[in-house]
């Protein structure tokens, strides 16, 4: 009976073990529209990633700035701010 | 290799968030904007008091934390007492040499009703005991966590639900209490107000009240598009006519020495603003008028001020 879980091996409660956890949290499912990178009108100001609320934009490899859908909660804030209006919001589709 | 910053012309903004993504703030919050900001100037040699309220809820929903640094929850009415006490026990283990030397900032941050209802009277004794610490106020203008209820700082006219317009009142009656001219009375070296629309002023006050000896506020306007009824993607633009119609005007005094940080020529009529806003909804023209006066009063007084401050 050595290999039996017990109680004492069981973690204790309410503790958070890792700063930032909240990152494993998908928040993408509230969004009712996402927002779509024109990158040919992209003129890679980074506006759109110091303007989001929910750090959702990320700078990709090639310079672009692309919203991690994981994350994002589709506000609409780097459209409207967009000087290029590079970025449109489209509505999600049903799954 | 991932980029450490981002290149503004001259400013580099890093990318590392201390506020983890996977929040539950609102969508479109201004807060969540202006909390990140901050979070991005302040670095990671800090210490978080922070206040109940949305701030407080929306980043440690239990199992979850959004925080990368050292963080506490306190009371809504205790906030600046606790970071008054992380202050000095930093200073007594820097006397002691039980500490390595690093420059560890003390920050507390509250919403509006932490502030200028609840917490005020911690807040003064802070300040008047001069603890080097920064208190940062995030004013939404109503208590938005526990469903849009009245606080000082509701602005005349505006429309909540514990004073919500109708036949015989017109939503909040009286004034909202200048909060930045109290903590300025107190004769700190350094009070700002701030609006995350302007991002690099937002960031730059927070890191001067952060590194400044004594005790230090910044007062940032943070649009809520639940509380105040607007469509979420109009955030930004939002600060940004609070600012240009000079309902909020941007602002430093820097040891008792005015400076407006943004002066348009001409202020925008104060209907541009109203008008995008569900809580002014029920505004009459004449009314309208009557809060354009109160605004052209106040920033009259302000430029006053600065005139009489010496250069």
């Amino acid at each position: 009976m050595a290999d039996e879980l017990t109680w004492k091996d069981l973690e204790v409660g309410n503790i958070i073990k890792e700063a930032g956890n909240a990152s494993f949290r998908e928040t993408g499912d509230w969004r009712t529209e996402k927002p779509i990178l024109d990158k040919e009108k992209c003129v890679k100001c980074a506006l759109c990633w110091i303007y989001c609320p929910d750090a959702a934009i990320k700078p990709s490899e090639e310079g672009y700035y692309e919203s991690d859908l994981y994350y994002c909660k589709g506000c609409g804030i780097c459209a409207s701010i967009c000087p290029e209006r590079a970025i449109t919001m489209i509505a999600e589709e049903e799954k | 290799m991932k980029a450490q910053a981002v290149k503004f012309g001259e400013k580099l903004v890093p990318t590392k968030e201390f506020l983890a993504e996977g929040h539950s703030f609102c969508i479109g919050c201004g807060e969540a904007l202006a909390l990140r900001l901050a979070c991005k100037a302040l670095g990671k040699d800090v210490i978080i008091a922070n206040a109940t309220g949305c701030i407080e809820i929306c980043t440690s929903p239990l199992p979850f934390t959004s925080w990368r640094v050292p963080w506490i929850h306190t009371l809504f009415e205790n906030t600046a007492a606790v970071i008054s006490g992380v202050e000095a026990g930093l200073k007594t283990l820097t006397k002691k040499n039980k500490r390595p030397v690093r420059d560890i900032k003390c920050v507390a941050i509250a919403g509006d009703g932490g502030t200028s209802d609840i917490g005020i009277q911690a807040l003064s004794g802070a300040f008047e005991r001069n603890h080097e610490f920064l208190y940062i106020c995030f004013d939404n203008e109503a208590y938005m966590n526990t469903g849009v209820q009245r606080s000082s700082a509701t602005p005349y006219g505006a429309s909540t639900t514990t004073a919500p317009a109708g036949k015989f009142s017109i939503g909040q009656i009286t004034r909202k209490k200048n909060m930045v001219a109290i903590a300025a009375a107190h004769d700190i070296p350094y009070v700002a107000t701030a609006c995350p629309s302007y991002r690099f002023d937002l960031m730059k006050k927070v890191r001067k009240g952060a590194e400044v000896k004594g005790p230090a506020y910044v007062h940032i306007l943070s649009p809520c598009p639940t509380g105040w009824r607007y469509s979420t993607e109009l955030t930004v633009k939002i600060g940004q006519l609070a600012v240009q119609t000079g309902i909020f005007p941007l602002y430093e005094i820097e040891n008792g020495r005015y400076r407006l940080n943004a002066d348009p020529p001409k202020l925008k009529p104060i209907e541009e603003y109203l008008k995008l806003q569900g809580r002014y909804r029920h505004l009459t023209g004449e009314q309208i008028e009557r809060i354009q006066e109160m605004v052209n009063e106040d920033y009259a007084k302000l430029k006053k001020k600065v005139a009489a401050s010496p250069m």
